[in-house]
């Protein structure tokens, strides 16, 4: 054969191939596409187990729908009548019945329930489950601590399928902090013959397999690459899910994501840029859903223990000087909920988020900062987290500019993800922007997390006051002893002084996006922003 | 000749202690702190004491060094944080995707560069010439991601010629079982002709990205190599005995231009499989290129360690398999080594 005849029969071998590619879907394929969900997302699950060290956030999706908690939350219509949780309405979930006392509550296992093995779910498995979110440290532990849920001798068996869980102090956090992804239940006998002395607890072996008895069950997981769940006939804890099989493939060109979803191959995809969503939500060919990140804000936060921003005078004129309104119409394409600008005579609510009153207004911010004695301005950095580099860069770069124009003269400083968490943890960095959202919903629970005296992780700023942890603790008593009018002065009160004082400038709720093809429906929010695929559903 | 691969090998002993040593130093120097990323959002100094204590990381280095060799004798390169599994499973089960993609596109590359240098040499200033030179020019200067994303979008997105970039095979066909990993060779092996039809499919668009990126250097390696031989006394020698271009070309002056060329082919090759890490990006392709970046981002240091030690073996023995080669070509060059 001739050189130039075998390149131009390799090259029409190749166009051959190609031209036939869709062809390849026999009609077994067919079926079984329908009744199969194809999601693309930019990450993957690196544990299959949220107790696991390191879980990250994809993995909660994997552990919220293979295994079971006692409760769960009811749906409510949310926003543009999108299915969005309860938080106030708890509904039985592996529990068939809950009965709260003063100290304690009591759950009635479902008698059917079983394991995806075939081994019955008892009072046991519950225990072990809630003993080891408790007690292997990390994560797990310190969300159930949130609820006030810290010891093992707090899960108490009464019988074979009752479980009684012992309250160590009054918490309105407690019953909720039960309906989180933490608490989940375990296959404990399963998870003990594949236990080591080093791991008592199992967590090398739930790391790599689903041992529950959720409504789905990991038949194959190929870490970076895809994840494929099939469905638990034999579920008993809800309504039969229509999806018989789910796969899950990482992406991650986010180009990518939007060319398959607009060739009709993926079915739902979330994690796209801001633009993209808003291009997709304009043309109409697919769903789109966006709602706020329930209890989250993007803020603007500044170190309070050096100066300058230890004057709040200095703060708060950094709070007139942000362009909040060109941050969420450039930035964000308008997919985010304003918390500034609220009207000069609007009564502080009891509820938050809720915007505060600062606007731009770069006289004011010039005026407050002549008074603070930086009539010349200042020189700072303002750094961010180069993980969510689409929102954060843009967002500095107008912040940057803004404040170049009453004299504070910023340099970006751009933190790899890594090292993002390290440095927040160091409370150094002078100016920055960050996210924080919560799991609970419910005002008290943010603002002791984030301005609290006792200093978290998440008060970014280093914020002491001893009027707002007064304000704060009085509202976590005053909602556990059911004090309304104390509840509410103090919510209230701890607003007011978090705008006064101004150490974090909230910018906006952010916008959880997922975008679908038509066909699909019953997508719910929940409060971990992950897929429930129990409710969704193929036409 | 297998006294030459024994020194060889020999040889290259110092370096991978060298490689070892280095980017075990190199990766605790990283920014970042593998605890604190793993200890999740909301986790205390506490919780991240914890979780460090658990990756050993509060140990001196040099215990940390020590107990990193030790596992390293016995073939266990520790696990990846991110991805949860054991490194040398994963580089294991990637390496056959890289390589399968790389070899390829390589061969593509050859096919289509090779025969275009010769031309272009023989016929300096003619319009296959330009040709190649244009080709060249504009295939090195396109970065692979850029022209992997329009090739999806002409191909897949435009015109639905090509299936979904979305890795190795078609979403719902099955795997092949594994015997060599390479998914061509595997369905062949397993008469498996719709997973066949499906690897090759998945395959040709970022095959062509790499062959179009990888065509440069070799085609202008053979042209400039083929150019110095045929002004040459042997070649004009041949000419002037009345033998036929042909024998000319192909069996004389193209034997001796093929060392240099061979040369390219090597480091075009090894930087491809370390490089292609934005086509493996585009097109979801479970390579070791995309799992080493993914690495580095956050900080998971065995990984990449991994990563290093087997793109320094694989350097070692692509260097051994062109010394080797030189020689079957040129026997000088044996009988110098």
């Amino acid at each position: 054969m001739k050189r130039r005849d075998f390149l131009k029969t390799a090259t029409g071998a190749a166009a051959g191939a190609m031209v036939s590619g869709p062809a390849i879907f026999s009609s077994a394929k067919a079926d079984a596409r329908s009744e199969t969900l194809l999601i693309v997302s930019e990450s993957g699950p690196n544990n299959l187990d949220i107790h696991g060290v390191g879980t990250n956030v994809p993995g909660y999706e994997v552990s919220w729908n293979c295994y079971d908690r006692l409760i769960g939350h009811e749906m409510k219509a949310g926003p543009g009548g999108v299915p969005y949780y309860d938080r106030d309405k708890f509904k039985p979930e592996l529990a068939e019945d809950m009965t709260i006392s003063d100290m304690s509550a009591t759950f009635k296992l479902r008698k059917n329930a079983k394991f995806h093995d075939g081994t019955p779910v008892t009072a046991k498995d519950v225990k072990w489950s809630l003993d080891r979110s408790v007690s292997v440290g990390g994560f797990p532990t310190f969300q159930m601590s949130a609820g006030s849920l810290k010891k093992p001798e707090q899960f108490v068996i009464v019988d074979d399928h009752t479980v009684r869980v012992d309250f160590a102090t009054k918490d309105r956090l407690t019953i909720p902090d039960l309906a989180v992804i933490v608490p989940c239940v375990i296959n404990s006998e399963l998870v003990k013959k594949n236990a080591t002395e080093k791991d008592p607890w199992g967590l090398e072996y739930t790391k790599m397999q689903t041992a529950g008895g959720g409504a789905y069950k990991v038949t194959k997981w190929t870490a970076g690459t895809e994840v494929i769940l099939e469905r638990n006939d034999d579920w008993v804890s809800g309504p039969m899910p229509k999806i018989k099989r789910v796969i899950w493939r990482m992406v991650p060109q986010a180009g990518n994501r939007r060319a398959l979803l607009e060739r009709g191959d993926a079915d739902m995809s979330y994690e796209l840029p801001y633009k993209d969503f808003q291009e997709i939500k304009a043309n109409g060919k697919l769903d789109v859903v966006s709602l706020p990140f329930s209890n989250g804000i993007q803020y603007i936060g500044m170190n309070v223990t050096k100066p300058p921003f230890d004057n709040p005078k200095v703060r708060q004129a950094v709070a007139y000087a942000l362009p909040y309104q060109k941050i969420v119409d450039a930035v964000l394409f308008g997919l985010a909920n304003p918390m500034y600008g609220a009207s000069a005579d609007k009564p502080t609510e009891v509820a938050w988020p809720q915007p505060h009153k600062y606007n731009t207004d770069m006289a004011k911010a010039k005026a407050l900062l002549a008074e603070a004695g930086y009539p010349n301005g200042f020189e700072t950095t303002i750094s961010f987290d180069l993980g969510f580099a689409v929102v954060n860069e843009p967002l500095c770069v107008l912040v940057q500019e803004s404040l170049g124009q009453i004299g504070i003269k910023t340099t970006i400083n751009k933190i790899p993800g890594a090292n993002w968490r390290t440095e927040l943890n160091k409370k150094e960095m002078p100016l920055y922007t960050n996210v924080f959202s919560g799991w609970l919903d419910y005002p008290e629970y943010f603002f002791y997390w984030c301005y609290h005296g006792d200093n978290s992780v998440f008060n970014t700023m280093s914020y002491k006051s001893p009027e707002m942890d007064k304000l704060i603790n009085g509202a976590r008593t005053a909602a556990a002893t059911g004090d309304k009018a104390a509840y509410d002065a103090d919510v209230k009160g701890f607003v007011d002084l978090a705008f006064n004082d101004v150490p974090r400038i909230p910018l906006y709720q952010p916008y959880v996006n997922v975008a679908m093809q038509k066909n699909i429906s019953g997508y719910q929010y929940w409060f971990h922003r992950r897929l429930d695929y129990r409710a969704l559903v193929k036409a | 000749m297998l006294s030459l691969i024994g020194k060889r090998l020999m040889f290259a002993i110092p370096s991978l202690i060298g490689v070892v040593i280095v980017t075990f130093l190199l990766t605790r120097a990283l920014p970042g702190d593998p605890a604190a990323y793993f200890a999740g959002p909301s986790a205390d100094k506490q919780a991240i004491e914890e979780i460090r204590k658990k990756l050993g990381l509060d140990k001196p280095l040099i215990e940390q060094f020590f107990r990193y060799t030790a596992d390293l004798a016995k073939g266990d390169f520790g696990n990846s944080l991110t991805t949860g599994q054991p490194v040398a499973t994963e580089i294991r089960n990637r390496l056959p995707a890289s390589a399968e993609l790389t070899l390829l596109g390589l061969l593509v590359s050859i096919m289509i560069a090779i025969p275009l240098g010769i031309l272009a040499a023989t016929r300096p200033g003619s319009w296959i010439d330009h040709l190649c030179r244009v080709t060249t020019t504009a295939g090195v200067s396109l970065p692979v991601f850029f022209t992997g994303l329009v090739l999806v979008y002409v191909f897949y997105f435009r015109l639905g010629w090509s299936p979904a970039p979305l890795g190795r095979l078609d979403v719902f066909a099955s795997t092949p079982p594994n015997v060599t990993g390479f998914y061509l060779i595997d369905s062949l092996i397993a008469r498996d002709w719709e997973a066949f039809r499906s690897a090759l499919n998945q395959l040709i668009l970022p095959t062509a990205t790499l062959a179009i990126f990888s065509l440069a250097p070799i085609a202008r390696m053979t042209r400039a190599s083929m150019l110095a031989i045929l002004s040459s006394d042997f070649v004009r020698t041949a000419r002037a005995s009345g033998l036929s271009p042909r024998a000319v070309i192909v069996t004389y002056a193209f034997r001796n231009a093929m060392l240099p060329v061979i040369t390219t082919l090597s480091m075009t090759f090894s930087f491809l499989l370390g490089a292609n890490v934005l086509v493996e990006k585009v097109f979801a392709w479970p390579g070791i290129g995309s799992y080493a970046v993914e690495a580095l981002i956050s900080s998971d240091f065995a990984p990449v360690q991994g990563f290093v030690l087997t793109m320094a073996v694989m350097y070692v023995l692509i260097n051994l398999i062109i010394d080797i080669l030189y020689g079957v070509i040129d026997p000088r060059v044996r009988l110098e080594g």
